[in-house]
């Protein structure tokens, strides 16, 4: 509001197209628009998957589709489940193999996570900073200059000892611990860093011992940041592809979702509905989780470039 | 939010270890006890450095050794012969080799763009939902937060599934538009042939989830900026640009940096989306990125060649480097190894 302007004339003129005023409510309304335009880029590929999925066969092999699935039906998420998308083995064991692979790797990194967390924040020893540059550094050389590397290294110690490590879910289970070790310990490192030191030295005065102090005063504070964390690491496992697909290739029993997806989608290329009711089936899990950790994500990884 | 806490406690530098030192009488510490005293610390990081070691930074050596040797699936059966120092012939090769020239200029050029368009896009999306009203921004976001959450397979099936010649949405929604604007015969047009289309719509998938992370990191850094700063410059005659310029950016410029090299790092190994718009084949050899080029050496090429797939998975890593020491300046200026 311009201040030189007497309040009586901003009153006396509702549908004022003089101007500033005009000029702002113009503004405004761009900003609406663009605002819905932003909406509707973000959303449109999803509501597609969504709504291909829910097309009968007819409403896919049309040139003329339609926006709104005229005739919707869970035929394709029929097939998909009920069918067999490989050969011989059922979706519920794809998605068994997924859940195995994921919780495991979460549950493990969890536990290192935190272990090597409240050594880095409450610790003071000398290899400390090496430890953390060492990874941050891990965290940006990308696993697909590695994977090569990695097979070689799971080859061997298969050839070896003759634990399977290709082929099998232990192998990935491993990689994807390692993977989002790194940014979990950093996430999970502020949060022990925020728990007063004060409250751990009350209790050790008052006799709590270590362990105590760790179960009774530490981990009641740091568990949302370990459930923030075990989501992003539950995002990571469940959505990785490349490893899957490195180290699975040829064992269709042991493929994960984004691994079945994607063999799917080279065997019936064709059948859009049925691939994108697959999509659906993956995405959805993923997508709850993530409005928990939204501002967690968004705080984790850039850190401390935004103190507000 | 986490980092805040943590700033606010952290502050007054905690000065020694988890236990507070009692007063040591002379000779009450013998070499035995101190050291175990200074071994908790260790133990803890002890389970996380080995995996992290083993499967992770043991390879990063491993993969400089490969790309000097001869190294086939040959050498990897049980009876093969030993890999052979070759005296740098994977690097002299692909020095040599315009193919793999044009594959690290895509590489560069495509990952330019993306990180240009996705910082662009979502710097203004940012400022877009810091100047809507509050329940407005919030449905916006929550929508931005869809395409985040998109597993990036799914994403790229969707992406394919929209541009497929005859049936797609995208190709009859451009079709349909008058011809004097877009050009005509889109129905048909094959988005998966030609390295042009492939790498356009591979952007668009990158930009379309990697914007919503730049947007909601940027917001949250203009929540913190004060906001007598933007009325300053308002009353000192600036406009949108101006106080962008000489507020914005300035307050927000470590931010800035961090994003930058985030995206360069997320966006140059990019895999999964392009396996998917080649249609899982690696025959399309115009539309190969780095990652790509890396993975079809050791694992589709035959021989699979795990000695030239390490060389430029080690010119691939020199550049992450590049831009992960001046991460770590960021880093290192925000008190984060400390």
């Amino acid at each position: 509001m311009s201040v030189a302007a007497p309040a009586r004339t901003t009153k006396a003129a509702p549908a004022g197209w003089n101007g500033p005023r005009a000029a702002r409510r113009l503004g405004r309304a761009g900003l609406y628009l663009a605002g819905v335009a932003v909406f509707l880029f973000s959303v449109f590929p999803v509501y597609w998957m969504i709504a291909t999925s829910l097309k009968p066969r007819s409403e896919q092999f049309t040139s003329d589709p339609t926006f709104l699935p005229q005739d919707p039906t869970l035929g394709n998420f029929d097939q998909v489940v009920n069918g067999n998308v490989v050969p011989g083995v059922s979706f519920w064991t794809f998605l068994t193999n997924s859940l195995l692979v994921t919780l495991g790797a979460v549950s493990a990194g969890a536990v290192l996570a935190l272990l090597a967390a409240v050594a880095v924040a409450r610790f003071r020893f000398r290899l400390r900073t090496a430890f953390i540059v060492t990874l941050m550094v891990i965290q940006m050389v990308p696993v697909e200059a590695l994977i090569i590397s990695i097979f070689i290294n799971f080859r061997k110690i298969q050839d070896g000892t003759g634990i399977e490590m290709l082929g099998s879910l232990s192998g990935i289970l491993v990689a994807y611990t390692a993977v989002s070790l790194p940014i979990t310990i950093m996430m999970l490192r502020g949060f022990v860093q925020a728990v007063p030191k004060e409250l751990e030295e009350a209790a050790a005065i008052d006799g709590a011992g270590h362990m105590t102090v760790f179960w009774r005063i530490l981990m009641p504070l740091v568990a949302p940041g370990l459930v923030a964390a075990s989501i992003f690491a539950f995002i990571t496992a469940w959505n990785e592809f490349i490893i899957a697909l490195t180290f699975l290739g040829r064992s269709s029993e042991n493929f994960t979702l984004p691994l079945t997806l994607s063999y799917y989608f080279g065997r019936f290329g064709t059948e859009w509905g049925a691939i994108m009711a697959a999509s659906t089936l993956l995405t959805v899990p993923v997508m709850i989780f993530f409005l928990f950790v939204q501002r967690r994500m968004v705080s984790g990884l850039t850190m401390g470039a935004v103190k507000g | 939010m986490a980092s805040t806490t943590e700033a606010a406690t952290n502050r007054p530098p905690a000065p020694d270890g988890a236990e507070p030192r009692r007063p040591r009488r002379p000779g009450s510490a013998p070499i035995g006890r101190r050291l175990l005293r200074s071994l908790p610390p260790y133990a803890l990081i002890a389970p996380a450095l080995l995996l992290l070691a083993g499967i992770l930074l043991w390879p990063i050596v491993q993969m400089v050794w490969n790309s000097l040797h001869t190294y086939t699936i040959r050498h990897l059966s049980p009876n093969g012969p030993q890999p052979e120092w070759n005296d740098f012939e994977h690097y002299r090769t692909l020095l040599g080799d315009p193919y793999f020239w044009s594959v690290f200029g895509k590489t560069v050029l495509v990952c330019a763009l993306m990180v240009g368009l996705t910082l662009v896009l979502g710097t203004l999306v940012g400022q877009l939902l810091h100047k809507l009203p509050r329940a407005f921004s919030t449905v916006v976001a929550f929508g931005m937060m869809l395409a985040w959450a998109t597993p990036a397979i799914s994403a790229s099936l969707v992406f394919r599934w929209l541009f497929t010649a005859e049936r797609g949405y995208a190709n009859v929604l451009l079709d349909r538009l008058p011809d004097w604007l877009v050009g005509s015969g889109w129905r048909e047009f094959d988005w998966f042939l030609e390295p042009f289309p492939i790498f356009t719509l591979l952007i668009v998938i990158i930009v379309w989830q990697g914007f919503p992370f730049v947007a909601m990191s940027v917001l949250a850094g203009l929540k913190s900026i004060p906001h007598e700063l933007y009325e300053a410059a308002r009353v000192d005659g600036a406009g949108a640009w101006r106080s962008f310029r000489a507020v914005t950016f300035p307050m927000l410029r470590p931010l800035f940096s961090l994003l930058v090299v985030l995206q360069v790092i997320w966006d140059l190994r990019v895999f999964t989306q392009l396996y998917v718009l080649s249609g899982s084949s690696f025959a399309n050899e115009n539309a190969y990125l780095l990652s790509y080029y890396i993975y079809q050496q050791g694992f589709s090429a035959s021989p699979a060649n795990f000695g030239m797939g390490s060389a430029i998975a080690v010119v691939m890593t020199v550049l992450v480097l590049v831009i992960t020491v001046y991460y770590l300046r960021i880093m290192i200026r925000q008190g984060e190894t400390r």
